[in-house]
């Protein structure tokens, strides 16, 4: 009777390990947020990054629709050139979308701000492998002190 | 000469031990491996090693969660920050705590019983006389309490992490008055599945091998005599939670370090 009693008891152990395991994967790790949905590439071409790195979130009006794939320099004009996935749902921007990179707070982590453009006749929908155009670079705030101080000086 | 003949006595004793230590090793888990036959032992012992350890262990998790969260508040909220409560209790249960704390508790609830239950046998010429029955105690003994422990620890490392968190919540959000949704989605949009968790566990499967492998090792090796017990249980504690301390700084710096 005894060894049923430690069969039952390992099992607990066991099932009890699997919900912490469970909890963790589901409510603390945000375990597979992208590659679950169908995505496509968009490229976007800025002239400083600042701290965006891959992974970071492509938002829409605060709503997360993809995000960023890889961040490499166009070795002709050494330019950031930054890929975004972005989900499928969301395959109707304009071509004449602007995208910029903003942080959210002040001492917040960075994301790729998206501003779908005006649906005017005549003018594409985003589609895979594309560059927009329209970019804002981040704003480095070393850049803003420097400005600042200069203009006091002269 | 004197000192020199005693460093190179000293230093030969010590690899004759861990050639010694080896030797076990493989006795008991690489050759000849019985798997089947031993599931019932190996469950036995991982009631014993394991089960028997949940109470201390949950309640360690839930405390240090709890103090974590109470700490990190106080100084987060000087920032205006209390928002990243839930990442920081997270990540630090997650990657150092939840591995380290548990294989120090291990070591001394479960690494110290180990050593001497398998250091009495020895004194009381049980392992002999297994050994006479043409029973191989590496095989019958040592193995199943081996595989008890490395099964264990990365599940009570888990339940611990899990237990801190929920812990947390219960001084930050519930007390505190952290607000929940920012606890929790936070905590989603900081901790990585890959980085954190899996190399959280990777951590704690290397700790349980290197504690139980000490456990195990001195118990057999220990002296057959009560004081040579008294002197192996104390040094498995010392000896492991030094392990643990070292090798958490190698691990954390091939994990996290400079990528």
């Amino acid at each position: 009777m005894t060894s049923r009693k430690v069969e039952i008891l390992v099992g607990l152990f066991v099932v009890l390990t699997i919900c912490a395991g469970l909890l963790l994967s589901m409510k603390v790790a945000n375990q597979g947020a992208s590659g679950q949905f169908e995505t496509y590439v968009l490229y976007a071409k800025f002239d400083n990054i600042g701290g965006l790195k891959a992974r970071s979130a492509v938002k829409v009006g605060g709503v997360t629709v993809g995000r960023v794939d890889s961040i490499k320099l166009n070795p002709e004009d050494f330019t950031p050139v930054v890929a975004m996935s972005i989900s499928k749902e969301y395959d109707q921007f304009p071509e004449t979308s602007s995208v910029s990179i903003l942080t959210s707070g002040l001492l917040g982590e960075q994301y790729v701000g998206f501003q779908p453009g005006f649906v005017i006749d005549g003018i594409d929908n985003l589609a895979e492998g594309d560059f927009i155009e329209d970019t804002k670079s981040a704003l480095v705030l070393e850049d803003l002190i420097g400005q600042f101080l200069f203009s006091k000086g002269s | 000469m004197e000192w020199l003949a005693q460093i190179g006595a000293v230093n030969l004793q010590r690899l004759s031990a861990f050639g010694r230590a080896t030797l076990l090793l493989y006795g008991a888990v690489v050759a000849k491996p019985q798997l089947i036959k031993n599931t019932p032992l190996v469950l036995k012992q991982i009631y014993v090693v394991g089960v028997q350890s949940l109470l201390i262990i949950v309640v360690s998790g839930l405390f240090i969660g709890m103090v974590m969260a109470l700490q990190g508040y106080t100084i987060l909220t000087n920032y205006g920050a209390e928002g990243s409560l839930g990442p920081m209790v997270a990540l630090s249960l997650l990657r150092e705590l939840g591995p380290v704390v548990t294989a120090l508790l291990f070591a001394g609830r479960a690494g110290s019983a180990l050593t001497a239950e398998i250091g009495l046998m020895k004194a009381t010429e049980q392992l002999s006389s297994l050994e006479m029955m043409a029973i191989d105690p590496l095989r019958r003994i040592i193995a199943p309490r081996f595989w008890a422990g490395v099964i264990s620890m990365p599940m009570l490392a888990l339940i611990f992490s899990a237990v801190g968190i929920l812990g947390g919540h219960l001084v930050g959000v519930d007390w505190l008055g952290v607000d929940s949704g920012s606890y929790w989605s936070i905590m989603q949009s900081q901790v990585d599945w890959d980085k954190d968790v899996v190399n959280g566990i990777i951590k704690s499967i290397v700790f349980a091998v290197v504690i139980t492998w000490i456990a195990v090792f001195k118990g057999y090796d220990a002296m057959p005599t009560s004081e040579g017990i008294s002197k192996a249980t104390t040094e498995t504690v010392v000896f492991s939670s030094l392990a643990v301390l070292g090798l958490d700084f190698v691990l954390t710096a091939l994990m996290f370090g400079i990528e």
